[in-house]
């Protein structure tokens, strides 16, 4: 069974009915119990940064969560999901993250000689919309995805990792940011792939396998 | 790099969708669900549902209709209409909608958008303005939140000014009330309550098929550092190039084109990326 992490935030409903659709066990859930015993665990996530991590940190969850991921057990990270992986987040003043990867959230700054768009309009903040992902060292989840593919984005914050090796994709909106890691088991996402359409689908579809192998 | 967003508009009123003109003479025009199914089929980037039901026991329609939906379609979801409270935006979030609009009741309370945004994040919180050019003679309704909080009176109208520049008021409760507020002005106020995007309305040119208001949406564009839409008056697909490109739309919204095939979505984006507009195809 999937476990979609429920820290009282995000809207969930979408992730569980996409992993539904592909007829995948999926539950969401805040109990410790249920998050041991699952065989994947998928953070999605909406909201701030540092809420996130007081949520999971009141539910008990935080540590659970990391040991679990460190052990080997398959994880998505979605959006937030994907951003709290990391040491710090500079989101209202700085916020510790989880730091299995080494590394900063930081928010889109469009400096002047960024800011302009062919049509002479600053880029507008948060990146919102579908955007491509060129593979950077191709993951499992991407196994039938096709590269530049468009996936849809709702962020103001992007990671910037300091181990490049991790970096599995990326996503140009001014600058080229990391919109994809992957190191193992791990498996993380900028974008939303239960907002995304087929190729959204066939990357849960692909974690989902992975899952079920493990 | 970004593409610009095409998103259908669907008007639904207990639990249908209708379609009329400037929100009259409203006619029956099939399932929303049917509806949303067909438009993500086609590939449209986002979808929008405009609940314009106006009993309150009826209001529970809307979530229905979003929690189906949901179940089949597995893109971005916009509930706009009718949005009051912090539990009415749980509720449509919880059915499985991404994102609320907020209208009437910004304008009634400018500071639900903060609290909105405090609560679910700016993502989530879209803010509908519908705007209509001042003309001499506009019957304006006071704006009553000016008397509880004079920093509103940032937004209000140059009225005593006619040879000032082109403005547009804002109205509410569909185009049934006109109030003194600049739209620019208000829409540079919404970001910085925390709004995440403008889904910008006029109401001149809502229903007649003459194109967007290109020098509202323009000014708004470049006023505000948040995304907008351009919403009102789409007859044709030049009109949706405009909106992006003179307009300087980040997307654009559009019904009846759309709503009664005279276009299809894969149709507007194949003659936008011709005139080299970035599309996802």
């Amino acid at each position: 069974m999937i476990a979609i992490i429920d820290y009282g935030m995000g809207n969930l409903r979408s992730v569980e009915k996409a992993f539904l659709k592909l007829g995948a066990d999926a539950c969401i859930t805040s109990d410790p119990k249920v998050i041991l015993t699952s065989n994947g665990i998928v953070l999605p996530g909406v909201g701030a940064f540092k809420d996130c991590m007081a949520s999971l940190d009141r539910l008990d969850l935080l540590e659970l969560i990391k040991k679990e991921i460190l052990k080997g057990k398959p994880y998505l990270g979605i959006c937030l999901g994907l951003q709290i992986l990391f040491s710090e987040s500079e989101e209202f003043g700085f916020c510790k993250g989880m730091d299995i990867f080494k590394g900063r959230v930081q928010k889109f700054k469009f400096t002047d000689s960024l800011k302009n768009q062919p049509d002479g309009i600053a880029l507008k903040i948060p990146h919102m919309g579908w955007n491509t992902v060129s593979i950077i060292n191709k993951p499992p989840i991407f196994a039938e995805i096709p590269d530049n593919s468009y996936f849809y984005f709702v962020h103001s914050y992007y990671v910037s990792p300091e181990d490049q090796d991790i970096i599995a994709g990326k996503t140009d909106y001014g600058i080229d940011f990391t919109s994809m890691v992957w190191r193992d088991n791990i498996f993380a996402v900028q974008f939303h792939p239960e907002k995304s359409q087929q190729m959204g689908l066939k990357l849960l579809e692909s974690f989902k396998k992975i899952c079920e192998s493990a | 790099m970004l593409s610009k967003r095409i998103i259908p508009c669907l008007d639904v009123m207990d639990g249908r969708v209708v379609k009329g003109v400037s929100f009259k003479n409203l006619i029956d025009a099939g399932d929303p669900v049917e509806n949303a199914i067909f438009y993500d089929e086609e590939g449209a980037d986002e979808l929008v549902f405009l609940d314009i039901t106006a009993s309150y026991e009826k209001r529970k329609t809307i979530i229905d209709v979003v929690e189906k939906t949901a179940e089949y379609c597995f893109m971005p979801l916009t509930v706009g209409g009718g949005v009051r409270t912090i539990e009415d935006i749980r509720n449509l979030l919880n059915a499985g909608c991404d994102k609320v609009s907020i209208n009437t009741s910004a304008v009634k309370n400018p500071y639900f958008v903060r609290e909105s945004a405090e609560r679910f994040g700016s993502q989530c919180i879209v803010v509908a303005i519908d705007a209509k050019r001042v003309v001499k003679g506009m019957p304006f309704k006071p704006y009553e939140s000016w008397a509880i909080d004079p920093f509103l009176k940032d937004v209000s109208l140059d009225l005593d000014n006619p040879a000032s520049n082109i403005q547009w008021a804002i109205s509410t409760h569909g185009g049934r009330e006109m109030k003194p507020i600049d739209a620019v002005k208000w829409a540079l106020k919404m970001e910085r309550l925390g709004a995440g995007e403008i889904l910008l309305t006029s109401m001149d040119r809502d229903g007649t098929k003459d194109g967007y208001d290109l020098e509202l949406t323009r000014t708004i564009a470049e006023t505000v550092s948040i995304p907008v839409i351009a919403s009102g008056g789409v007859g044709n697909l030049e009109h949706l190039y405009e909106g992006l490109t003179i307009g300087k739309a980040d997307a654009v919204l559009a019904a009846s084109i759309f709503h009664y095939r005279e276009y299809s979505i894969k149709e507007a984006k194949e003659y936008l990326k011709l005139k080299n507009v970035p599309v996802r195809l």
